[in-house]
C-alpha cells in the first residue's frame, strides 16, 4: 500500500464528536441535554497537506477547525495531533501545543487589535511563548507575506483589506507553527487582492514546509489551492478525497449541488434556472 | 426605447477632499438589468447611493445629471426628490442582518412603506405584502408577516427584502451586493429569485457587486468602474468573450474558474495598475483644467 511508506500523519482524527448544550431544551435546575454538531468524524491530514474543509453555513466547518486547534475541546472520540492525543487537555498542557497550530481569521477587522501597531501585534504571541530576538521575527514574519518591514509601526486602519489580512498570515507563521487553520481567510476580499493571498499561502506552503486547513464556502478558491477537499454536510463528511478526483467525479449529490451552484465567469442563460 | 434611469457625466467628491466619482454616465432601460462592478472603493455602492439620494453628508456631487423617468434628480427640492424616488425606486441591501429592524415582525417592516409613503390602506397593504412573500417563493406566509427577523435564516431575510423592494411595484430597483453574505447554493436561489422578480415585473434593475461570475448569470449590460471611473462599459456576451479595457480584462482573469484551476485567481499586474492609475490622472488633469 501507498499509505505504509508515507510518515505518520500530522492530525489523526477518529470518531470525533462534538456536543453543545442545548439552552432553549434545558430544564430549570437539569443540566441542558446536548445537541450534537459533529457527528463522528474519522480521517487524516499529512505532513504538508493542503485541505480544503467546505460546505453550507450550519454544515459545521468553523467548528471542526476550532476543535483542530483545540479552541474547542470535542466531547468524544480521539483527537491526534504529532501522535499526542490532545482532545481531553487542559489548557495548561495544551499552552507549550498552541505554538504549533496557528489560526488565521476571517475578519482581520476584528481580530486584529486596532489600538495596536502592526509590530506589536505579530509580537504579542511571540513574546508570549519566549521566543527570542523578537524583533528580528516581526522583521522576516513580513519580509515572508511581502509587506514593508516599516508596516510594523502602522495601525491596522491604515492598511488595505489584502495588507491586514497578511498581517493576520504573518502573525501565525512567525510562530513557527506545523499546522495553520485558515478560515474563510479571503471571503472578504476583491479577486485581485484574493489573488495575491492565495498566491502567498501556495509560497509559504511550499517553502515552509506548513501542513494547511483551508476552510471556505468557495470551491473554486478551494480548487486551485488544496490537494485534498473534505465536503461536510450537518456535521457529517460526505466526501473527502483528493482534489482532481473530487471535481471530475463528485460522488455525492450534495458536492455536485455545492459545484454547480458556483456562478463561473462565463455567459450561460441557462444556468440560473438549472437544478 | 429611452433609458429608465439615465445618469450622465456623475462627478463627486469627499468634500475638501478626493474625488470619488468622475464623470460617470450610464444607462439602464425598463427591463434591463445593468451590472456595475468594481473592487472596494471604486465607487459603485456610491452610484446606487447617488440614485437613490442617500449619500452620505460627506460626499459631494460637484456636476451632472441623474435622470430617473424624464426627471433629473439633481434639479429636484430635497423634498419633491424624495417623493419622487421613493415613489419609483427600491434597494435590495446588502446585508440582510442589518437592513431589518431586530425588534420589529416582518409585516408592518414591509408595508411601513406603502402605508405611510404611498398612502395605501392597512388592509391593502397587508394582502400585497402576503402576495409578495408569496412571490418569493416564503412557506407559510402568513406566519413569517408576524415572526420577528431572528426567526429567520439569512437566506430567508433576504428573501423578506427582495418582496419588500418589489412590494411598491417600483420602476428601478438597485441591488447593493445582494448576496454577498450568503452561502453559494442560497447564493444561487437568490440569484434566480431576483431575475424571476426583474422579468415578471420588468424593472429596471442596477445590480452592484464584485463578482464578475454573478454579472454573468444576471445581467445584460455592465459598466466596470476603477477609482470612480467607468472604464468599461458593455454587453456582457461581448465582455465576456473579449474585455476591452486591460484594466477589466486583469479582473477577469483574477475571478477564479474552478473548471480550470490553472486560470482564474491571477493577480492584477503591477503594470495594469500603473497604466489606468495613469488614465485616472490624465483624467483629473483635464477635468481641473477644463
Amino acid at each position: 500500500m501507498v499509505e505504509a511508506v508515507k510518515p505518520p500523519p500530522l492530525y489523526q482524527v477518529s470518531d470525533l464528536r462534538l456536543s453543545f448544550p442545548d439552552m432553549a431544551r434545558k430544564s430549570l435546575f437539569g443540566a441542558a441535554p446536548g445537541i450534537e454538531v459533529l457527528h463522528g468524524l474519522s480521517f487524516d491530514i499529512a505532513r504538508g497537506e493542503v485541505l480544503g474543509i467546505v460546505g453550507g453555513s450550519g454544515s459545521g466547518k468553523t467548528t471542526l477547525g476550532r476543535v483542530l486547534v483545540r479552541l474547542l475541546q470535542p466531547t468524544g472520540g480521539q483527537l491526534k495531533f504529532d501522535g499526542q492525543e490532545i482532545g481531553a487537555l487542559d489548557e495548561a498542557a495544551l499552552r507549550p501545543l498552541r505554538r504549533r497550530f496557528q489560526m488565521i481569521f476571517q475578519d482581520p477587522m476584528s481580530s486584529l487589535n486596532p489600538r495596536r501597531r502592526v509590530g506589536s501585534i505579530i509580537a504579542a504571541p511571540l513574546k508570549l511563548h519566549g521566543f527570542d530576538a523578537v524583533s528580528r521575527r516581526v522583521d522576516e514574519a513580513l519580509d515572508h507575506v511581502g509587506l514593508p518591514r516599516a508596516f510594523r509601526h502602522r495601525y491596522p486602519h491604515e492598511l488595505s483589506g489584502g495588507q491586514r489580512q497578511r498581517v493576520g498570515i504573518a502573525r501565525a507563521i512567525a510562530m513557527q507553527p506545523e499546522f495553520i487553520l485558515a478560515d474563510e481567510i479571503v471571503s472578504g476580499l476583491d479577486v485581485s487582492s484574493q489573488a495575491t493571498v492565495l498566491a502567498l499561502l501556495e509560497d509559504l506552503v511550499r517553502d515552509l514546509g506548513l501542513t494547511l486547513a483551508f476552510i471556505s464556502h468557495d470551491l473554486s478558491v478551494i480548487r486551485r489551492l488544496c490537494s485534498h477537499i473534505m465536503v461536510l454536510e450537518s456535521g457529517r463528511i460526505v466526501e473527502h478525497r483528493p482534489t482532481d478526483a473530487l471535481f471530475d467525479s463528485p460522488q455525492s449529490d450534495y458536492t455536485r449541488t455545492l459545484i454547480d451552484a458556483i456562478p463561473l465567469p462565463d455567459v450561460d442563460a441557462d444556468w440560473i434556472n438549472r437544478d | 426605447m429611452s433609458a429608465f434611469l439615465s445618469i450622465r457625466n456623475l462627478s463627486a467628491v469627499l468634500k475638501g477632499g478626493p474625488p470619488l466619482l468622475r464623470s460617470v454616465s450610464l444607462d439602464v432601460a425598463a427591463g434591463e438589468v445593468r451590472g456595475l462592478v468594481g473592487e472596494s472603493g471604486a465607487g459603485k455602492s456610491m452610484i446606487g447611493k447617488a440614485v437613490l439620494g442617500i449619500l452620505p453628508r460627506a460626499v459631494e456631487v460637484v456636476e451632472g445629471e441623474i435622470w430617473l423617468d424624464g426627471v433629473d434628480l439633481l434639479r429636484l427640492k430635497p423634498t419633491e426628490r424624495r417623493r419622487r424616488i421613493g415613489a419609483t425606486a427600491a434597494l435590495i441591501p446588502q446585508d440582510p442582518m442589518t437592513a431589518l429592524n431586530p425588534s420589529r415582525r416582518i409585516g408592518p417592516q414591509i408595508t411601513d412603506r406603502l402605508v405611510d409613503i404611498l398612502g395605501w390602506r392597512r388592509a391593502a397593504a397587508d394582502a400585497r405584502a402576503l402576495e409578495l412573500l408569496e412571490q418569493v417563493h416564503i412557506p407559510d406566509p402568513a406566519r413569517v408577516m408576524r415572526a420577528y427577523p431572528h426567526e429567520l435564516s439569512g437566506g430567508m431575510r433576504q428573501r423578506v427584502l427582495i418582496a419588500s423592494a418589489f412590494a411598491a411595484e417600483p420602476k428601478l430597483i438597485v441591488a447593493d451586493e445582494p448576496t454577498t453574505a450568503l452561502d453559494v447554493t442560497v447564493q444561487k436561489q437568490i440569484l434566480r429569485l431576483i431575475a424571476q422578480m426583474q422579468a415578471r415585473h420588468g424593472t429596471a434593475l442596477l445590480f452592484v457587486t464584485h463578482d464578475l461570475g454573478v454579472v454573468s448569470k444576471i445581467c445584460g449590460t455592465l459598466s466596470v468602474l476603477y477609482a470612480g471611473k467607468v472604464v468599461e462599459d458593455a454587453d456582457v456576451r461581448d465582455f465576456f468573450a473579449a474585455p476591452a479595457h486591460p484594466y477589466s480584462a486583469a479582473l477577469l482573469a483574477a475571478t477564479p474558474r474552478y473548471t480550470d484551476p490553472k486560470a482564474g485567481l491571477n493577480p492584477v499586474p503591477a503594470s495594469v495598475i500603473k497604466a489606468v492609475d495613469a488614465e485616472i490622472s490624465a483624467f483629473d488633469r483635464g477635468w481641473r483644467n477644463g
